[in-house]
């Protein structure tokens, strides 16, 4: 799904050049639950952004379900990320003048379906996640783990071939941050890729592989049988 | 791009920034509004001179002649000069500048109409068909004078409505004969002017005139109308020669004013409407001039817009919106607020200039605006939809600069933490 071979980035800042990533390789496969790890500084915000064709890199390569993603101009980009990419932020980032049905039929709206057959859809995606009483309600009137739902609902609703999403527990309590993370794994239990950035430990313990990142490279892999060693390693720590 | 979403998300932005809104729309209102009320005070302006031109045709021209003053050939000053009726051969046949002639010949003394018990003494005015055009004559009933009361020299008479009110009261003259000092005359024809200027005149053939009050083939005055012309130049030149070729028939100076007056109405409102013209430019400097300000204002507005709805715009690019739909969205919003803020300021603008219309009919009606300089104040369909074209063209260039800042919003950048 994912190949990323010798991915280099550097951002300049004034007359600063800052290299966040140097030469990383990643490689995920069609329905892996996995989650990237790196303390700040790391690039897993940088890597993430490259992932999500929300910013370009300087060199290597990366191909998404195939397609090399390289030097996209502003319109394909923004249809590419509408067709493969679903988000979903720590700040849910919802449109607070719209409300949960209107916010989740927004992809849909920028892939031309009409105004009734998206809103028929979004309904049935945010009766999915158990929020239909929710659909007409503004997102001010949401708690956070209501407001996460609708944007996981979102995130699915253009049927995108990889789940993105940006700390998504990050503002949520823990009995919420659970429940989500349990959607998660059953979005991705249906098939779907999921890549999951955090710093918590215990929710990158749920995911099915651990990237870490540090100083810009991969630093460790953790893949399913030592994930209850990493387990026993945080209650250790 | 004409989508509900569209609108729907316009409208919620305008709906929490009320006064904002209102503010940056009235600018443009007012801006529109004062042009309006600028063009039309400029139309009226102009529709009240044109007015004054509008008794007669504008290419019309008059012909008079007197004594020379100036020695011409060996001839002395002093001779008198007279038109006679192979110079009206002459103009109509010979004379290519010349479209349409109408000879006078002015009756002596004191002319009594008389009509059963009832006299008067009123303008007799003798000419030939083409007067009718030249002068405007509004005939309400029956005809003006034809050819055929030329060249059979009848002793008809077409008669304006205070001369009928005099001698007829309440009856109806059509048909009836009015005595002019004892001779008989047919009523064919009833003139009507709403501006009370020609109703005691009489208008009569002037072949019949001559025969009948002793004129031979004297004709005193001509009234022609010219070729139309686009310059002053043109018109003047078109004066000259008629003079010059009036001066070779009857051997004085073309200089000679006295020997022969003419007055070329054509130049005249030629003159009068460039300078009309030069007024309008202004006005639409600055009346636009008026506008850009609103445009900027407009444009200030959105500018901070976008500023504030920069993550709302870094959702929509992430969620696949391209450059091109988020341009569209804040050009739109733009546009939307110009032309219903225009729209108002020109439908305020327009009504006030129709309301005081109102007022000045009501006083013409009432006869109460005699001379008045100033005349349908309104804005015509071209000025008004060239004005929504500007509305619309200012809408987009107020949120042109805005709507490019919006595309190039990160969605990086706008969806960052703090």
């Amino acid at each position: 799904m994912i190949q990323i071979s010798d991915l280099h980035k550097s951002y300049t800042m004034g007359s600063n050049s800052l290299h966040v990533l140097k030469g990383l390789n990643l490689e995920i496969d069609e329905g892996e639950f996995v989650s990237i790890m790196g303390s700040s500084g790391s690039g897993k915000s940088t890597l993430l952004n490259i992932l999500g064709i929300l910013d370009d890199y300087d060199q290597g390569t990366y191909h998404l379900g195939g397609k090399l993603i390289q030097g996209l101009n502003e319109t394909r980009a923004a249809l590419t990320r509408n067709e493969m990419i679903g988000f979903i932020f720590q700040s849910f980032n919802l449109i607070s003048f719209k409300n949960a049905m209107e916010n989740v039929a927004l992809p849909l709206y920028y892939q031309k379906v009409s105004r009734k057959k998206r809103n028929l859809i979004a309904l049935e995606y945010l009766d999915r996640l158990g929020l239909k009483e929710w659909a007409h309600h503004l997102p001010n009137e949401m708690s956070g783990g209501q407001k996460q739902r609708v944007a996981i609902a979102r995130a699915l609703i253009s049927k995108p071939k990889i789940i993105l999403a940006d700390e998504p527990t990050g503002a949520l309590d823990s009995t919420t941050s659970f429940e989500v993370m349990d959607i998660l794994k059953e979005i991705n239990d249906q098939g779907k890729t999921v890549i999951i950035v955090t710093h918590e430990h215990d929710i990158a313990a749920m995911t099915k592989k651990i990237i870490r990142l540090k100083d810009g490279v991969i630093e460790e892999v953790i893949k399913n049988g030592e994930l209850q060693l990493f387990k026993d390693r945080i209650r250790t720590e | 791009m004409f989508d509900v979403d569209v609108w729907q998300e316009i409208f919620s932005t305008i709906k929490k920034n009320k006064l904002r809104t209102f503010l940056t729309g009235f600018s443009v209102a007012w801006g529109i509004f004062m042009l309006m009320i600028l063009l039309g005070s400029g139309n009226g302006l102009q529709n009240g001179v044109k007015e004054q031109f509008a008794d007669n045709s504008v290419n019309i021209m008059w012909m008079w002649t007197g004594e020379t003053t100036l020695p011409y050939h060996g001839l002395k000053e002093g001779r008198p000069i007279k038109f006679k009726n192979d110079d009206y051969t002459y103009l109509t046949e010979k004379s290519e500048d010349l479209e349409q002639v109408s000879s006078r010949f002015y009756l002596p003394g004191n002319i009594m109409y008389t009509y059963k018990n009832e006299y008067g003494s009123f303008e007799t005015s003798s000419c030939h068909p083409a007067l009718l055009e030249m002068e405007k004559v509004n005939i309400v009933a029956g005809r003006f004078i034809n050819d055929m009361d030329i060249t059979d020299f009848r002793k008809v008479i077409v008669i304006g409505d205070n001369i009928k009110k005099a001698l007829f009261k309440d009856e109806d003259p059509m048909g009836k004969y009015i005595k002019l000092n004892n001779v008989p005359f047919k009523v064919v024809g009833l003139c009507f002017d709403k501006k009370r200027q020609n109703e005691r005149t009489a208008y009569i053939p002037v072949s019949t005139a001559q025969r009948i009050f002793n004129g031979a083939d004297r004709v005193h005055t001509f009234a022609v109308t010219t070729k139309m012309v686009k310059t002053t130049e043109e018109a003047e030149a078109i004066t000259e020669r008629v003079r010059q070729s009036m001066a070779l028939r009857h051997n004085f100076d073309p200089k000679d004013t006295r020997a022969m007056g003419s007055f070329n109405m054509l130049a005249e409102y030629i003159r009068t409407m460039k300078i009309f013209q030069a007024i309008k430019i202004f006005v639409w400097i600055i009346g636009i001039g008026t506008l850009i300000a609103g445009i900027v204002g407009v444009s200030n507005i959105m500018l901070i817009l976008v500023k504030e709805r920069t993550r709302e715009i870094g959702i929509r690019k992430a969620l696949g919106a391209t450059p091109a739909s988020v341009i569209g969205l804040v050009l739109l919003e733009s546009v939307l607020i110009t032309t219903v803020a225009g729209y108002t300021g020109l439908v305020i603008g327009v009504s006030i200039m129709e309301g005081i219309n109102y007022i000045l009919e009501q006083m013409l009606a009432s006869g109460g605006a005699d001379g008045m300089f100033f005349r349908n104040p309104t804005v015509d369909f071209t000025t008004a939809v060239a004005s929504t074209l500007i509305l619309v063209i200012s809408g987009a260039i107020a949120g042109y600069l805005p709507a490019r800042k919006a595309a190039t919003v990160k969605p990086i950048e706008a969806l960052r933490d703090e």
